[in-house]
């Protein structure tokens, strides 16, 4: 009910600023047609405005880029990286061939070695965004296998041997000509930038506006760069988590109600992150406090 | 940070120490209204105001720097209606703000917001 009346109030205000971008118009893009491009150079600027003294692929470090004490912990910790197992068990599984003698490598190109960055992909077979965990859990059920679930576990392990592989590969995602793929981005821009919940945060809230800042022990992790480190082990969590697992978590953060994993909204939400660092190096899989 | 948490332990530990010092007249003051120590569980309640989470003040474990540190509130807010504004609706004085509108999205009622005001004016 307060929620209703929240998003109202939010919808107006966004109609206010329209109002208002209209009126200024000039340097604005066209407001009918949507333009990712600029959006993502404006983004990009944004966050080197911020962080001038953050080297551009060094985004791919999130909390780390924007704190030297922080940094210092993760250098320590990086002696022995808490992901190592995770690792060996993803290689292992990767490796492995399924019951039918067909294996993951069969179901990506260039063996699934060194493409994690081309991750999610606009499939316009489906019309849907696909994204790495996804595709995994497709290439099992193709050859007669269970999926695996999404936000723990082997799923993490062998998107964190995947990570590996692609290492320092810049993000790659490309939004091809097709009206459905225009959709799904800016249902995943205005997904991250919605507030929602009785607290009334968006994802910008907390990853743009508070980039860098302190909320309680932990440092907010700037947007650009955002998903380059996952899968990641954090010392808070006590194991690996995937992306899914850190959407659903800043969802109940918000105090929202988290969605499924790989819902449409979270696979365009990764799209639409996946784009916007365009660029930073992967880095995955990763470490945090 | 090491040195907003000993600033904040200092502060603590005067407050300790004025208490101390106040004696049975601070009892009185508590009496007439709600206690102080009321407001700050309010405060510090994560499923409440969770303040800590932005804010550091006195009493902090962890520093927050999302918001400005909250202190000397009554020489920067004398007026009591402000600091009810504030956590009534932030969002009234600052449309952009992160900081969420406790009274308004009804996750404190006016109770609590008069205990936390209490408690900001120990600070
Ligand atoms: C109330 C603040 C808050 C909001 C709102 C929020 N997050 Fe977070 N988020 C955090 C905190 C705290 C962390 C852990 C520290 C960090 O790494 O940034 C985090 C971490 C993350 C990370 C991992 C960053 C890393 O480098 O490990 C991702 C990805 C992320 N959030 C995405 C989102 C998305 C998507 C949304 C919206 C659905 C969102 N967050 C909303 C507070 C928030
Ligand atoms: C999610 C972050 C967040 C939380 C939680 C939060 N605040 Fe804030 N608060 C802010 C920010 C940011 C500001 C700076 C002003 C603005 O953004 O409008 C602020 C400003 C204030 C101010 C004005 C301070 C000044 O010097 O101008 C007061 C008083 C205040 N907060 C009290 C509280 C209290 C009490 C609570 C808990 C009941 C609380 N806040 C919870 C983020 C937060």
């Amino acid at each position: 009910m307060p929620n209703r009346r929240i998003r109202a109030r939010a919808s107006l205000r966004v109609a206010v600023l329209a109002a208002a971008v209209a009126v200024l118009g000039g340097a604005a893009p066209a407001p009918d047609k949507t333009d990712p491009l600029a959006d993502q150079k404006a983004f990009q600027a944004s966050f080197g405005e911020r962080f001038p003294q953050v080297p551009f692929a060094d985004f791919a470090n999130g909390p780390y880029a924007v704190s030297a004490p922080m940094r210092k912990q993760w250098e320590d910790i990086m002696q022995f990286p808490p992901y190592d197992f995770a690792l060996d068990e993803g290689k292992t599984a990767f490796e492995t061939p399924f019951a039918n003698g067909k294996s993951y490598a069969d179901c990506f190109a260039n063996k699934g070695i060194g493409v994690r960055q081309d991750f999610p992909y606009f499939d316009t077979k489906t019309g849907e965004v696909a994204t790495l965990d996804g595709t995994i859990n497709r290439c099992r059920e193709a050859n007669g296998e269970k999926p695996l679930p999404y936000q723990v576990g082997l799923m993490a392990s062998i998107t964190a041997y995947m990570a590996e592989t692609s290492r320092d590969k810049p993000f790659d995602i490309k939004i091809p000509d097709d009206p459905r793929a225009r959709a799904a981005y800016e249902d995943g821009k205005e997904y991250f930038y919605t507030r929602r919940g009785q607290l009334n945060f968006s994802c910008a809230s907390c990853h743009v506006g508070a980039a860098g800042q302190r909320l309680r022990g932990d440092i907010l992790a700037p947007a650009i760069g955002i998903l380059a480190a996952f899968p990641i082990y954090r010392s808070d969590w006590g194991s690996m988590g995937t992306i899914d697992r850190r959407f659903t978590s800043c969802s109940a953060q918000m105090r929202s109600e988290p969605l499924p994993p790989q819902d449409k909204s979270y696979r365009d939400l990764e799209y639409f992150l996946s784009y916007m660092s365009n660029g930073v190096p992967i880095s995955g899989p990763g470490t945090r406090p | 940070m090491t040195k907003a948490v000993t600033r904040a332990i200092f502060h603590g530990g005067i407050a300790a120490v004025l208490l101390a010092l106040l004696g049975t007249a601070s009892v009185q003051v508590f009496a007439q209204g709600t206690a102080p120590s009321a407001g700050q569980a309010v405060a510090f309640d994560r499923t409440k105001g969770n303040c800590l989470a932005c804010h550091t003040m006195r009493g902090s474990d962890v520093p927050s720097n999302v918001g400005p540190e909250l202190n000397d509130m009554k020489a920067r807010f004398p007026d009591r209606a402000d600091l009810i504004a504030i956590l009534q609706n932030e969002e009234a004085r600052n449309p952009q703000t992160i900081m969420p509108s406790f009274g308004r999205n009804l996750i404190l009622d006016h109770q609590e917001i008069e205990q936390i005001v209490d408690f900001l004016y120990s600070l």
